[in-house]
């Protein structure tokens, strides 16, 4: 053995998510305890750690089964898609099954196991092994009555293989009161790890729990877990933490005029809810998003968890959406399966399965509603959590639709979510004088300067309009026909006023032609007038000249020539 | 495997006789033990007609497989069938012969 180090070396387990709560992975050289009950899945968590260490890590292993034949091991094993046959051709994985029958023992005296000790030592030494998993054990100790000696020999036989500097996962079941039924837990204090698998709605979820780690920080939480086609995986709630960078790049939400309400689209990787009563329009709000995605050319995927794709394409393309051409450009998938075909576990992990491979940036998720009747709302919650941490470090932009009914009790289950959510719109059937219509408003918009005002929702031929207020003389909101009446009243009595002008500027161009003709004919009269009394005086003038002329002759005539001098 | 394993060791026995295999992991005081409460036990109940092979697990240890041994030592009754199996030094005669059907409890 090496000299002692500060650090505890950690022997990963390869499990997904395990190594992260236990930062690294199962204390090395020493062995840990695995408990859970019958069907918790600790065959297959140490049959992982064995053939992970054998596939990743180049560690031989040993896999002791007290229960299982090979046999049926091998075929549950090879379910998972590992080649056990193969790794035992190679020497690289050495399966022991020490098969006990208490019926077939009478005890009689003292006695040890040396034969484990022994069969044991010879495959390990076969391989080389590295690692070793001792799967069931509560077997060998239901099988001898002597307890004294068991413990003793348990005891010393994880001495032994800590001295051989190999790892090992002990799994046992679960007592009534204690972590195992044989009280291991006092030999086996480096590590130790439960299992559990609770049902909830009629829906099995598995979980696990790290109860002790000595000389190490661990999650403590309760952890989920899902046994898939994929083996074992852990999806630690805390992993994620909030730790993730944030883009200040805005996207289009494809409404312009929903951008317009949020100063330019929703950020980048952010979270966005969706909630609404039925048929308000929720599926065609993410709709606008998916092909908005598809045509900057960012891959999608769509999570439909009530409608199948065939159906999801349909009802969009009456709101002239073709989703049908990204599914074939290979820019959309969609992952359809109902809530309640599997617990939520596996839910998320075939989520998170499917964002690894496809990579999307883009995901869709309607509704979560939709969990919450196969579940009840925490776990519903945890899930999201983590759905929502997983898309933000991802950078993946995520969008949540959540069905509420008109009670509180449902639109409570979205505002537990809300928190988690940067975005959310709400949409609301508007009634007013006896007829439907659907109201958008921005709840809120984390970090986004937003419009406070509700807009109206349209599903038009060419997808979602948002038509700006109409507020009527009282303040009071007006929408659809009730909005139309307002309009074409307010037209209508605009288009009186003009005729009303029109006709008083008629009648004023009337009175001032009567004025006009008016001043024309007293012009006239004056004019005449005028001409009158000149020609009047120019007459007189005439006739006094002439008289002053006859008078001037008269005169002359009488004075004679000196008179004449006179007048010159 | 396990049968050329057993017709190695077997003599083939006398019609009728016991066939019992002690299996031991060195010469350790339970070993020694077990082997002398056995010797006792056959010469008292079944005088004439035994076998005992002595099997040291510690020279072949892949004999461990074949009986599917655990515990050391462990007395293995082959004949007459079916297999018994009785673990300890023995020490505890009655516990013994019930193991091995010499006496009823």
């Amino acid at each position: 053995m090496n000299a002692p180090s500060p650090v505890l070396d950690k022997c990963p387990t390869g499990i997904a998510g395990f190594d992260d709560l236990c930062l690294g992975g199962v204390p090395r050289g020493r062995a840990t305890l695995l408990a859970g009950q019958a069907g918790a899945g600790k065959t297959l968590f140490a049959m992982s750690f064995v053939l992970n260490g054998i596939e990743r890590c180049g560690e031989p292993g040993v896999f002791v089964s007290f229960e299982e034949n090979p046999g049926e091991l091998a075929v549950n094993m090879a379910s998972l898609g590992f080649d056990l046959e193969r790794l035992q051709k190679e020497k690289r994985l050495h399966l022991l099954h020490l098969h006990l029958d208490p019926h077939e023992l009478i005890e009689a005296g003292e006695f040890d196991l040396d034969g484990v000790f022994l069969r044991l030592g010879a495959a390990i030494d076969a391989i080389g092994a590295r690692r070793i998993a001792l799967d069931a054990v509560e077997n060998l100790f239901s099988s001898f009555s002597d307890l004294r000696i068991l413990r003793g020999e348990f005891h010393r036989l994880l001495n032994w293989i800590k001295d051989k500097g190999i790892t090992a996962i002990v799994t046992t079941e679960r007592g009534r009161d204690s972590i195992t039924r044989h009280g291991l837990e006092k030999y086996l204090a480096d590590c130790v790890v439960t299992l559990d698998n609770r049902v909830d709605a009629q829906i099995a979820t598995r979980r696990l729990r790290i109860v002790k780690y000595r000389g190490s920080a661990h999650a403590s939480d309760e952890c989920p877990f899902i046994l898939d086609r994929n083996g074992f995986s852990v999806m630690p709630i805390t992993s994620a933490g909030l730790a993730y960078p944030v883009s200040t790049e805005r996207v289009s939400t494809g409404i312009p005029s929903l951008d317009a309400m949020l100063v330019g689209g929703i950020f980048c990787g952010s979270s966005v809810l969706v909630t609404g009563t039925a048929g308000t329009g929720k599926s065609s709000i993410a709709a606008h998003l998916v092909d908005a995605a598809c045509r900057r050319g960012e891959r999608c995927l769509y999570v439909a968890l009530e409608e199948s794709p065939d159906q999801v394409e349909r009802n969009m393309s009456s709101i002239g959406f073709d989703l049908a051409q990204w599914r074939r450009a290979g820019l959309l998938r969609f992952h359809a399966s109902r809530p309640t075909s599997s617990g939520l576990e596996t839910h998320l992990a075939t989520v998170f399965a499917l964002v690894d491979e496809f990579q999307p940036k883009f995901v869709v998720v309607d509704p979560i509603s939709a969990f919450s009747t196969a579940s009840n709302d925490e776990p519903v919650k945890l899930m999201l959590i983590r759905m929502v941490d997983r898309f933000k470090s991802r950078g993946i932009t995520s969008l949540f639709n959540a069905l509420t009914s008109g009670n509180t009790m449902a639109e409570s289950t979205a505002i537990g979510v809300s928190s988690l959510m940067d975005v959310w719109f709400l949409l609301r059937n508007l009634e007013l004088a006896g007829e439907r219509t659907r109201g958008l408003y921005v709840c809120k918009a984390r970090g986004m300067a937003h419009s406070n005002q509700i807009r109206e929702f349209l599903l038009t031929d060419e997808g979602v309009r948002l038509v700006d207020v109409v507020l009527d003389d009282n303040g009071q909101l007006l929408t659809g026909s009730a909005r139309q009446m307002y309009k074409s009243q307010k037209e209508g009595d605009a288009a009186m006023r003009r005729a009303a002008a029109g006709r008083r500027r008629a009648a004023l161009d009337n009175r001032r032609q009567v004025v006009e003709a008016k001043i024309a004919a007293m012009r006239a009269e004056f004019d005449e007038e005028l001409r009158v009394l000149e020609a009047e005086l120019s007459q007189e003038d005439a006739d006094q000249d002439a008289a002053e002329r006859a008078a001037a002759a008269m005169a002359s005539r009488r004075s004679g020539g000196s008179r004449r001098d006179e007048d010159q | 495997m396990n049968d050329n394993d057993s017709n190695e060791i077997q003599h083939s026995p006398p019609p009728g006789d016991w066939v019992l295999r002690l299996y031991i992991a060195g010469q350790t005081p339970k070993s020694l033990a077990a082997m002398s409460n056995l010797h006792r036990i056959c010469d008292e109940h079944l005088a004439g007609k035994f076998q005992i092979e002595v099997i040291d697990l510690l020279e072949r240890p892949q004999l461990a497989e074949g009986d599917q041994i655990i515990a050391i030592p462990t007395l293995v009754r082959k004949l007459p069938e079916p297999i018994r199996k009785v673990i300890g030094d023995l020490s505890n005669i009655e516990k013994t012969l019930v193991g091995l059907e010499l006496k009823s409890l």
